[in-house]
C-alpha cells in the first residue's frame, strides 16, 4: 500500500476555558492518500473544523494542540514554530474557507492577493506571477480572467469569489487542500459547480482533499472516503458508499435518517396516495391566502435627479407578477436561489414591504389597502426568521419576547393571564415553562427557534410565514423543528408559507410549491407534481443540482 | 469620482451658507453694532446717520447678501477692540496656530498609530498594559492641567524649555514661521505635546480596537492559511482595513486641534487665533467672533471633504457606490 499523503495520529485539541478545559478533538487518527478526497462530516461542535485548523497549525488561544503526530508525505509537520508553519501553509497545504464573502480582503484586487501569495511561495517575478494568477483564475472557471484579475472582491458574486478562493488555495501547487464547508454559504446550483471545480482541479493535480462539511449530500457527491465525527471523536470511517448505504454506528444511522432526501416523497401525499385520495384535495375550499399579480420594484437609480427625469433609470423588479393561493391548513413552499425574490414576497405578505402593485388577500381582505386590514394582518400573520441567534433580542427575557405580541396587540389584560399564556405556549413548543425567566443566549439554536415559534404563535395567528426556518440548524435539530411545525399545524390548523432553498425540506413539508426565478414564478402546483414531473427548465436544473446521498451507488 | 467631489463641494457650500447665516445673525443682532462703534458723546442724529451709512436700515436679506459678499472677499469688518480689519488680524495670528496644530497632529498621528498597532499585536505583553494605563491619563486629564504640569517640570524646575510664547520668528513675507530658529523650535515642543496628548491617546485606543477587530476577520485567517509573512498580514492586510474608521475620527479630531487650541494657546500664551478669540469674547468683539466662527466652520468643511476623498482612495467598495 502506498504511503499516505497526510497521516494524523492521536490528534487532541484542548480549549482552556475559564470554567475548565474543554476537549474539542479527542485523540483522532486518520490518513489521506494522494489524490483522495476525504469527507469529514458531523454536526456543529463535532470538532471537524478544529481538526482542519490544527493540521495547519492555526489553532488560536485559548485552544491548544496537546498531543499529536501529524505527518505530510512522511515528514512531521506538527509542533513547528511559526516560521516553519508558514513554509507549509499555502505552499504544501492550501485552505478553502466557508464564507467567500469574508475570506477575501475587500481592499485589494483579487490579482494583488493572488500575486502576493504566489510570490511568497514561488520564485517568480511580478509579471510571471500575474501570468500564473490569470491561468489559475481561468482554470477555476472565471470568465475573462485577464480583465477580472484587476477587480475587487465585491465585484464578484458569491460563487465567483469562492472560485477565487480556490485558486488562491491552489496558487503554490500544494499537496493537500483543506476545504472547510466550501459550499455551505452558496446556492444549490452554484454549490454543484464549486464542488465540480474543486474536485476536477484537485484530481488533475493529484492533490489530496480534506472536505469538511455538515452536508452529507456534498460528501456523497464529492468524496471517496469519509469519516463521521461526533463530540471530538471519530465515530465511523469507511468508503462513502458503505457508510451511507450500510451505516454501522447508531450515531451515523441517526444522522443519515435525519437528512430529508430530495428523492423521498411527501409523507402526507404518500399516505393519501395509499388511501387513493390524491384528487380529493378540497379544490372548492376558498383559499386562506390569495396573492394576485404581486409586483415589487426597487429603484436603484443613481441619483434623485435621474429618478425625477427618468434618464439613466435603473429599476430592479424583485418580484414580477407573482400569483398563487394557499389553502387553509396547508403548507405552501416557495423555492428559488438567493436573489430570486422569495424573501421580498414574504416581506410583502407579512406587511414589512409595500408592494408596487398587486394584492395580498387574507380571507378576502386586502392586507395593504382595506380598512382595518393592518390590525387583522398583525394579529393573523406572523413570521419565523432564519437566524434564531439574530431574531431574538438578547437583552430580553424569553417570557417577555413571547409575550410581546400579546401585549402589543392587547390580547390580554392582566399580567397573570399573559404569564399563563406564555407558559402554555412554551409547553406547546416542547420547552419547560420555567425557562421564561432566562435570556436567549442560554439556549441552543434549536431551542431558540422553538422560542421564535412560540412568539409567532402567541397572537394566535392563522398564517405563519417561515423564512428559511431551519437553514441555520444542524440536520438532527432541523428534523426536530420540522416535526414540531407539522405537529403544531395539525393541532391549530395553521397555514404555512415555507421559504427554503433546501428542496428536500420543502418536498417533505409542503402540500403545494412555487418556484421563483428572478422574481418570476416559473412554476406552481401540488408538490409531488412539481418534484415528480417538473415542467420548467429552471426547476429541473435546481432539482438536478441538489447534492443528495441517494446518488451514491 | 469627479461627480462625487462636485456633489460634496455643493454640500459644503450649503453648510458654509448656514454657518454664515448664524454668524451674520450674531454680528447683526447681538448687541447694537452702532452703540459699539460710536463714542459716548455721539448724538441720536449721529447714530442714525451712521446706521444709514452702514446700511443697517436695509432689509434683512440685503444685509445678509452684503455680508456674504464681503465674507467672500475676506472682509469681516473691523475689530471693535483693536481697531484693525478682522481678516488682517486673523491672518497675522494664523501661522502660529497652523504650525502648532501641524506639529501636534503629526505627533498624535505617528505616535498614536505606532502605539495602537503595537498594543493590538501584542495584547498580552506587559508593555501593552503600561501603555494602556498611561493612555487613560491622556484621555482623562484636562489639557490645562497637563500644560501647567509640563511647564512646571520642564520650564520651571529643569529650565530646559521656554514656558510661553513662540520664541523668535522669521518673517517670510506672507508667513511668520517659528520653525527656522532654535528658540522657535524649542518653544513649540511643550504646547505641541500638550495639545496632542488627548488626540494621541484617542487615536491609539481607536487603532487598537479596530485592529483587534480586523485581526479576527476571516480574511486575516485566510491570509495566514496562505502562509503570508507576518509583516504582510499585519501591515498590508490588517492595517489598511483599520484605516477607514480611523480616518473619520482623526479628521474630525484634527479639525478640533486647529479650532479649539484655545486652552493650550492660553496656557502657553501662544499668539494664535485661539487666544485672539478668547480675548475677543472677553470684550464682546463681535466681528472677530463672527469671523472666527466662519473660519472654524471652513476648517471642518475642508477636512471633511479631504476625509471623504481619502475614503474613496482607501476603500474600493465606496468607489462603485458613490462614483456612478
Amino acid at each position: 500500500m502506498a504511503e499516505p499523503l497526510l497521516s494524523v495520529r492521536d490528534l487532541k485539541v484542548v480549549f482552556h476555558l475559564r470554567r475548565g478545559d474543554f476537549t474539542a478533538v479527542n485523540g483522532i487518527s486518520f490518513d489521506i492518500m494522494p489524490g483522495e478526497v476525504l469527507g469529514v462530516v458531523g454536526e456543529s461542535g463535532a470538532g471537524k473544523s478544529i481538526t482542519g485548523t490544527a493540521i495547519m497549525g492555526l489553532v488560536d488561544r485559548p485552544g491548544e494542540v496537546t498531543v499529536s503526530n501529524i505527518s505530510l508525505k512522511g515528514e512531521r509537520i506538527d509542533g513547528l514554530d511559526e516560521e516553519g508553519y508558514r513554509k507549509i501553509r499555502g505552499k504544501r497545504i492550501g485552505m478553502v474557507m466557508q464564507d467567500p464573502l469574508t475570506s477575501l480582503n475587500p481592499l485589494y484586487t483579487v490579482g494583488e492577493q493572488l500575486v502576493e501569495t504566489i510570490q511568497r511561495h514561488l520564485p517568480l517575478n511580478q509579471a510571471q506571477a500575474r501570468e500564473r494568477a490569470i491561468k489559475l483564475l481561468a482554470e477555476a472557471g472565471i470568465p475573462k480572467p485577464e480583465e477580472r484579475i484587476d477587480a475587487y472582491p465585491h465585484q464578484f458574486s458569491g460563487g465567483m469569489r469562492q472560485r477565487v478562493v480556490i485558486s488562491l488555495a491552489l496558487a503554490a501547487e500544494p499537496d493537500l487542500v483543506i476545504a472547510d464547508e466550501p459550499t455551505s454559504a452558496l446556492d444549490v446550483s452554484v454549490q454543484a459547480q464549486i464542488i465540480k471545480v474543486l474536485k476536477e482541479l484537485c484530481a488533475s493535480r493529484g492533490v489530496g482533499v480534506m472536505l469538511i462539511t455538515h452536508d452529507m449530500g456534498v460528501i456523497a457527491e464529492a468524496a471517496d472516503r469519509m469519516i463521521v465525527m461526533n463530540k471530538g471523536e471519530i465515530v465511523e470511517t469507511g468508503s462513502v458508499g458503505d457508510i451511507i448505504n450500510r451505516p454501522k454506528e447508531p450515531y451515523t444511522i441517526k444522522l443519515i435518517e435525519a437528512i430529508p432526501s430530495i428523492k423521498s416523497q411527501n409523507p402526507r401525499y404518500a399516505a393519501a396516495a395509499a388511501k387513493g385520495q390524491v384528487a380529493a384535495a378540497n379544490e372548492d375550499d376558498a383559499p386562506l391566502v390569495t396573492v394576485e399579480n404581486l409586483f415589487c420594484e426597487f429603484d436603484l437609480s443613481p441619483s434623485v435627479l435621474s429618478r425625477l427625469f427618468g434618464g439613466n433609470r435603473k429599476i430592479i423588479k424583485a418580484v414580477n407578477d407573482v400569483s398563487f393561493t394557499i389553502r387553509r391548513g396547508s403548507t405552501y413552499g416557495l423555492v428559488g436561489e438567493s436573489g430570486s425574490g422569495k424573501s421580498t414576497c414574504a416581506r410583502m405578505m407579512v406587511g414589512l414591504q409595500p408592494p408596487t402593485a398587486g394584492s395580498v388577500k387574507l380571507e378576502g381582505v386586502d392586507i395593504w389597502n382595506d380598512r382595518g386590514a393592518a390590525t387583522k394582518r398583525r394579529r393573523s400573520i406572523q413570521m419565523i426568521f432564519q437566524d434564531p441567534y439574530a431574531s431574538l433580542n438578547p437583552r430580553w427575557r424569553v417570557g417577555d419576547i413571547i409575550a410581546e405580541p400579546i401585549r402589543a396587540l392587547k390580547l390580554s389584560s392582566s399580567n397573570a393571564e399573559v404569564a399563563d399564556r406564555v407558559a402554555d405556549l412554551l409547553t406547546k413548543v416542547r420547552l419547560d415553562p420555567g425557562v421564561m425567566h432566562k435570556y436567549p443566549h442560554e439556549f441552543s439554536g434549536g431551542q431558540r427557534q422553538r422560542i421564535a415559534i412560540a412568539r409567532a404563535l402567541s397572537s394566535q395567528p392563522e398564517f405563519i410565514i417561515c423564512d428559511e426556518p431551519t437553514s441555520a440548524l444542524d440536520v438532527s435539530v432541523q428534523a426536530q423543528v420540522l416535526e414540531l411545525m407539522t405537529a403544531l399545524q395539525e393541532e391549530f390548523g395553521l397555514t404555512y408559507l415555507l421559504i427554503s432553498h433546501n428542496l428536500a425540506v420543502v418536498r417533505q413539508m409542503a402540500d403545494a410549491v412555487g418556484v421563483l426565478h428572478n422574481g418570476v414564478l416559473v412554476e406552481s402546483g401540488p408538490v409531488e407534481e412539481i418534484f415528480g414531473n417538473p415542467q420548467a427548465d429552471y426547476t429541473r436544473m435546481l432539482l438536478d443540482a441538489v447534492p443528495d446521498i441517494s446518488k451514491v451507488a | 469620482m469627479l461627480a462625487f467631489i462636485i456633489r460634496r463641494l455643493g454640500q459644503s457650500a450649503l453648510v458654509m451658507l448656514a454657518v454664515a447665516l448664524i454668524s451674520f445673525l450674531m454680528f447683526r443682532y447681538v448687541g447694537d453694532p452702532v452703540a459699539s462703534l460710536v463714542s459716548q458723546e455721539a448724538t441720536m442724529a449721529d447714530q442714525a446717520l451712521l446706521r444709514e451709512r452702514l446700511g443697517l436700515n436695509d432689509p434683512f436679506y440685503v444685509q445678509f447678501f452684503r455680508f456674504i459678499g464681503n465674507a467672500l472677499q475676506g472682509q469681516f469688518g473691523i475689530s471693535y477692540r483693536l481697531q484693525q480689519p478682522v481678516a488682517e488680524l486673523i491672518m497675522s495670528r494664523l501661522p502660529a496656530t497652523i504650525e502648532l496644530a501641524f506639529v501636534s497632529a503629526t505627533l498624535a498621528l505617528t505616535v498614536g498609530l505606532v502605539l495602537g498597532v503595537f498594543t493590538a499585536l501584542r495584547p498580552k505583553n506587559w508593555s501593552t498594559g503600561v501603555i494602556m494605563t498611561a493612555s487613560l491619563v491622556g484621555v482623562s486629564l484636562p489639557t490645562f492641567l497637563i500644560g501647567i504640569g509640563l511647564i512646571y517640570v520642564f520650564a520651571v524646575e529643569l529650565k530646559w524649555l521656554p514656558s510661553f510664547g513662540r520664541g523668535q520668528v522669521v518673517d517670510l513675507g506672507w508667513w511668520r514661521t517659528g520653525f527656522l530658529t532654535e528658540s522657535g523650535l524649542r518653544s513649540i515642543i511643550l504646547p505641541a505635546i500638550t495639545l496632542s496628548l488627548f488626540q494621541m491617546t484617542l487615536i491609539m485606543r481607536l487603532v487598537r480596537a479596530e485592529m483587534l477587530e480586523v485581526l479576527r476577520q476571516d480574511y486575516i485567517k485566510f491570509a495566514r492559511a496562505r502562509g503570508l509573512s507576518k509583516r504582510a498580514i499585519n501591515f498590508g492586510h490588517a492595517l489598511k482595513n483599520t484605516l477607514v474608521p480611523v480616518i473619520t475620527i482623526t479628521g474630525l479630531q484634527l479639525g478640533s486641534v486647529i479650532a479649539f487650541a484655545i486652552i493650550t494657546e492660553t496656557v502657553f500664551q501662544w499668539p494664535g487665533v485661539g487666544s485672539l478669540f478668547v480675548n475677543s469674547v472677553a470684550v464682546v468683539d463681535v466681528p472677530v467672533m463672527a469671523a472666527y466662527l466662519m473660519f472654524v466652520a471652513f476648517i471642518f468643511v475642508v477636512i471633511n471633504l479631504i476625509v471623504d476623498i481619502l475614503y474613496f482612495i482607501v476603500d474600493p467598495r465606496l468607489r462603485v457606490a458613490g462614483g456612478r
